[in-house]
């Protein structure tokens, strides 16, 4: 491996290199194969210590990242916090303090608030992966993403990518328009004027459009993705009605005619069927679905082994298959 | 007591002094300007201010003392004591204490407090409106009485034009300078730092600098309807410069103040979500920034004001969307200040003018702002070369939230005079001396 991740924590995308994603990617890559196996586990992390700390309800990514952990022989301890820091009387910091003062090697945070993993990262000594973050970014999906589609399209540059939805409130979005443009994709925004609002065309110095009609950000797409509604997170009405929204921003099976001959489908879930996705779509041939959430452990076995302190000999030779002829391949396009 | 500040720079635009001269102080007030190397008078002691800048005490007109109520994170005392320090001899406090200034009697416990501290000359200003809710009149004329030097719902701003209308009104009847912090909150609600692109990457919610334009038009507009004096607090935004440089076209009595950080800093500053960069208005962008320069250069902004807003640390350690706004600023305001002179946006004899000079005339504060014979004893001697950075640690506030802890200044307040008492004495300038001495170094 040429390029090394030497980064403390993973806190976001926007701070990464081209090289740095990529190399996140290979790695995840030689780990999705572990996931196939009869037995699936490698003693990459024996004896260390992730601990899941949840400020914000998930079932996806923490189960996630809870078998990405053991997969690796690391101990997976998850806490969850169900209410914000104030209104339970310990603050984010001392949380997290008592956390460290049990020495795990790498703390994963989700919390409804942006900037938390930051301060943690600031505060503390363990490494901290963002497992989200209100609404600033989600590092670990915007690369189960790229991992997914470099495994159907073969390359991430060049392709263009359709983004559909609430992209004002979704970290999501955000992590996925800096991967992508970092990696040479062009990404196409688009949804309700009050949730993809214009000065979005700034948040990236190249490689991204906002279009206001879904119809013209899919056209000659390589990849849709489409965004959840997240009701959660609007504390004011930001469209007139579920049935509006179908109706006008909700990914139908016509939409794909125009997209690429061979565009896939993507969605970070869980899905609302037939609003922002027609059930034809989740369940088609297009979607990949399910294919995301398989590689997701990949990924956060790929971060977790990288921030946690694995080391090379405990993956190598028959641990480990080497890489696959199709990661040189690939290799190869990227240039 | 009798105080000669002798060979130093005097700048008083008021009187339109711009010269070496003396100044001659005596039982709280000016004994007037003497020419440079005449005689020390019998009795008087000398403070040597060669090289030095003697201007008349600089006046925040907007200080937030948490006392009563949070004495945790400012008493009026360590308010009064960081301000000096900083080269503020007056400082006007904000009502948005707890309970809320918006009686007389808060009003005379404020009073009382300071006059205890004996530093800096500490004004109250009082709520527009009872419990700064939005609702009701406060009790102005009382208010008055007692010793208020404006009205203002600070951080809470009317958000009913109508009821704003009545208190412009009202409050024009005693003569009230009504300053208000411009933010419409149906735009604003929930928002944590100004809206745009870095509000965007960051993704935190955003307070658009139209939510700061309209509410500032809006009090331009009822200032033409009411007649008030209308000061507007702390503008951030290009929208709201703009509102009060049409309104001085049109010859309203409207005014303004600009705070050190927002011209300094720029809504970037928030990418690692430091919580010492949240306030309120937020920092923003830089062509909002350019505006307020602009501003600065051709007079559409009338004075410097603090916004210091002191907050305890274990506050300021929550959250970035939990975290309270505001940044101390009472120390830190002057070196900023210089900044602005030493890059040729304005000149001395306009920083004071900012900090004096307009600030009394806004509030009215009579016999301040000027070192006029018989005017209030209030001297703040500046260095402009002083060469010096931050350190939050020396601070005399209560509280530590400031963004430019380590920030290299050049420039700075190092003696603060109020009531004719040398209340604050940079250590680094032991000028003080006998006048056999000023005599022996006098030219």
């Amino acid at each position: 491996m040429d390029r090394v991740f030497s980064r403390k924590h993973l806190l976001g995308i926007r701070e990464l290199e081209a090289g740095e994603i990529t190399h996140l990617l290979d790695t995840a890559e030689t780990f999705r194969e572990i996931s196939r196996r009869d037995i699936k586990k490698v003693p990459a992390l024996r004896g260390r210590t992730v601990i899941n700390l949840f400020f914000e309800p998930s079932t996806r990514t923490r189960t996630s990242f809870e078998i990405a952990a053991k997969r690796l022989s690391a101990d997976a301890v998850n806490v969850s916090v169900s209410t914000s820091s104030v209104s339970k009387g310990e603050t984010l910091l001392d949380t997290a303090r008592n956390l460290e003062a049990m020495s795990p090697d790498c703390i994963v945070v989700r919390h409804s608030m942006a900037g938390a993993p930051q301060q943690l990262a600031r505060m503390g000594n363990a490494p901290i992966v963002n497992a989200g973050d209100g609404s600033h970014e989600h590092p670990t999906q915007a690369l189960l993403d790229a991992l997914t589609i470099r495994e159907h399209k073969g390359r991430i540059e060049g392709l263009k990518v359709a983004i559909i939805g609430d992209v004002l409130h979704s970290r999501v979005a955000r992590s996925n328009i800096h991967l992508l443009t970092k990696l040479g994709a062009t990404v196409s925004i688009a949804g309700p004027g009050t949730m993809v609002p214009a000065e979005f065309g700034e948040l990236v110095e190249t490689g991204l459009r906002v279009e206001k009609r879904i119809e013209d950000a899919i056209e000659g797409a390589d990849v849709v993705m489409v965004l959840r509604i997240q009701r959660e997170r609007q504390d004011n009405a930001f469209f007139p009605s579920m049935r509006e929204y179908a109706v006008h921003y909700g990914l139908r099976p016509q939409h794909l005619k125009n997209a690429a001959p061979d565009a896939i489908v993507m969605h970070p879930g869980p899905i609302n069927r037939g609003i922002e996705i027609a059930s034809e779509i989740a369940d088609g041939s297009s979607s990949l679905i399910l294919d995301q959430v398989t590689n997701g452990v990949a990924v956060r076995m790929a971060v977790l082994y990288l921030l946690a302190g694995g080391s090379h000999s405990d993956v190598d030779a028959d641990k480990l298959e080497p890489r696959k002829n199709k990661a040189g391949k690939r290799k190869e396009n990227r240039g | 007591m009798k105080i000669l500040i002798a060979n130093g720079y005097l700048v008083d635009p008021a009187q339109g002094v711009n010269a070496g001269k003396d100044l001659l102080i005596e039982d709280g007030r000016v004994v007037g300007l003497l020419e440079r190397g005449r005689e020390v008078p019998a009795g008087a002691e000398v403070f040597d201010a060669t090289g030095l800048i003697v201007a008349p005490g600089f006046i925040d007109l907007h200080t937030h003392l948490r006392e009563p109520g949070q004495e945790y994170k400012e008493t009026i005392a360590s308010g009064a004591s960081a301000a000096v320090a900083g080269g503020w001899a007056t400082i006007c406090a904000m009502p948005n204490t707890d309970p809320v200034n918006d009686s007389p009697a808060v009003t005379r416990f404020i009073i009382e407090q300071a006059e205890r501290a004996q530093l800096a000359n500490v004004f109250p200003i009082g709520a527009l409106t009872k419990g700064s809710e939005g609702k009701e009149l406060a009790e102005m004329g009382e208010m008055k009485n007692a010793g208020i030097v404006a009205v203002s719902d600070d951080g809470r701003p009317v958000p009913n034009a109508g009821i704003m209308r009545r208190a412009m009104e009202y409050a024009h009847g005693f003569g009230l300078t009504v300053v208000d912090h411009c933010q419409d909150a149906s735009l604003s609600l929930g928002g944590v730092m100004h809206e745009g692109r870095w509000s965007l990457i960051l993704g935190l919610k955003g307070m658009p600098a139209a939510a700061e334009d309209v509410h500032a038009i809006r009090d331009c507009v009822l200032a033409k309807l009411t007649g008030a004096a209308v000061h507007i607090a702390h503008v951030s935004s290009r929208g709201s410069v703009d509102a009060v440089r049409r309104a001085k076209e049109m010859g309203l009595p409207v005014t303004c103040e600009v705070a050190p950080h927002h011209w300094t800093l720029i809504d970037e500053a928030l990418a690692d979500y430091d919580t010492n960069t949240k306030m309120s208005p937020p920092l923003r962008s830089r062509d909002h920034v350019e505006a307020l320069l602009e501003g600065l250069r051709d007079g559409t902004i009338d004075a410097i004001a603090t916004d210091h807003a002191p907050h305890h640390a274990d506050e300021k350690a929550l959250e970035f969307d939990q975290a309270p706004f505001g940044i101390t600023g009472l120390e830190t305001a002057v070196g900023l200040a210089f900044d602005l002179v030493h890059q040729g946006i304005i000149d001395l004899e306009r920083l004071v003018r900012l900090c004096s000079t307009n600030p009394a005339r806004i509030f009215g504060l009579k016999d301040r702002g000027t070192l006029t014979e018989n005017a209030h004893a209030d001297v703040t001697i500046l260095d402009p070369a002083c060469e010096w950075v931050f350190d939050v640690a020396t601070s005399k506030s209560k509280s530590r939230n400031t963004p430019f802890h380590g920030r290299s200044m050049k420039g700075a307040a190092v003696a603060t005079i109020v009531g004719g008492r040398l209340v604050y004495l940079n250590p680094d300038y032991s000028r003080v001396t006998d006048a056999k001495h000023r005599q022996a170094s006098a030219k």
